[in-house]
């Protein structure tokens, strides 16, 4: 194992336990990014190229979007919730 | 249960699955050693008999190509799922009244943002477009490069633009496009039972090793899989956008 194989195997040690640390949702959308680029650059150093790039495309791209929109979601429901109960007498 | 005893049960099966992961990794062979028959066989295969550089997208597209037809209309079904259920919960002008107050909001997206997003969009389409085609040359392939398209096409309206992004993507287009992509994977893998011997038979000429064409059927199935993700995730990360923008979930309409 090169030394890059083994610097990548801890970030992606590091990124991990961040992610599993981070409590609110909306940071851990970030920080499941970092994770997730973390990851593709150790499959870049085990000579995976083609994992890479379709892993930095889905938590690059996919999964953050559909975390984010999902609690976009969730706060436009709590916004009406709130306006029901300020419309209620 | 209480709580004593949901901390044992817990603690046993973690205690449990920790011991059956160590009794896993320790049977496996030592780091790097030794590879299988077919680490040296189907690089092989693919590049001398099929004239393919990238052995990954030749395995997926060609010797393992039925396997790639399974997961393509796993991702047709789940875009076709998402679709139906989301849209079963809303009416249609309900989406429209919810675009139009986002269009006002959207008005105070940052100049910034909106500059970004207009530089960044054609370097990614390009981008996305060179990874489809080059499935059979260099790493990437329908997949990742459909993924990227899709985020282009999103990066358009995290700028802000949602009439820009009523244009680029209206929903029956992207749906046809969809059942576009997944049809013509079908009908590529059909071809090879009618002017072949099999399902998924190569039956177009290979070329030249390392040029665009190369390959027979992998570019072709890497550019049906390029526009049936393409349209696949935009469709799924529409209908969520859509879902977003009703404001209460449709409930408004009782208030």
């Amino acid at each position: 194992m090169t030394v890059l194989q083994t610097v990548c195997l801890l970030a992606v040690a590091v990124a991990g336990t961040a992610t599993v640390l981070t409590r609110d949702p909306l940071r851990q959308a970030v920080t499941a990014g970092g994770f997730g680029v973390t990851l593709s650059v150790l499959f870049l150093a085990f000579a995976a190229p083609d994992v890479a790039l379709s892993q930095i495309v889905v938590a690059g791209i996919a999964v953050p979007v559909m975390v984010l929109l999902a609690l976009a979601k969730i706060r436009t429901l709590d916004r009406a919730k709130e306006r029901e109960q300020e419309d209620a007498p | 249960m209480s709580v004593r005893a949901r901390l044992v049960l817990g603690l046993g099966s973690l205690a449990a699955l920790g011991a059956l992961l160590v009794w896993a990794v320790a049977g496996l062979p030592d780091f790097g050693h030794p590879r299988g028959p077919y680490a040296v066989l189907a690089p092989q295969i693919v590049l001398n008999e099929r004239h393919v550089a990238n052995a990954v997208t030749g395995v997926n597209f060609d010797l393992r190509g039925f396997d790639t037809l399974g997961e393509e209309l796993i991702l047709f079904v789940a875009a076709l799922g998402a679709t139906v259920l989301l849209r079963a919960q809303r009416a249609e002008r309900a989406v429209e009244d919810a675009q139009e107050a986002e269009e006002r909001r959207a008005a105070g997206t940052t100049d910034a943002l909106r500059a970004l997003g207009a530089a960044i969009v054609g370097p990614m389409v390009l981008l996305g477009i060179y990874v489809v085609v080059h499935g059979a040359l260099t790493p990437g392939g329908g997949f990742q490069g459909g993924v990227i398209l899709a985020g282009a096409l999103l990066l358009v309206y995290t700028a802000g633009q949602v009439v820009a992004v009523q244009r680029v993507r209206p929903v029956s287009l992207v749906e046809v496009t969809d059942a576009a992509g997944a049809a013509a994977y079908t009908l590529v893998a059909l071809a090879g039972l009618v002017f072949g011997v099999a399902v998924m038979d190569n039956v177009l000429p290979i070329g030249t090793t390392g040029s665009l064409l190369s390959g027979g059927f992998v570019p072709v199935l890497s550019i049906a899989v390029g526009v049936e993700v393409t349209a696949g995730v935009t469709l799924i990360l529409s209908e969520f956008v859509d879902q977003m923008l009703l404001h209460g979930g449709g409930r408004r309409e009782e208030g």
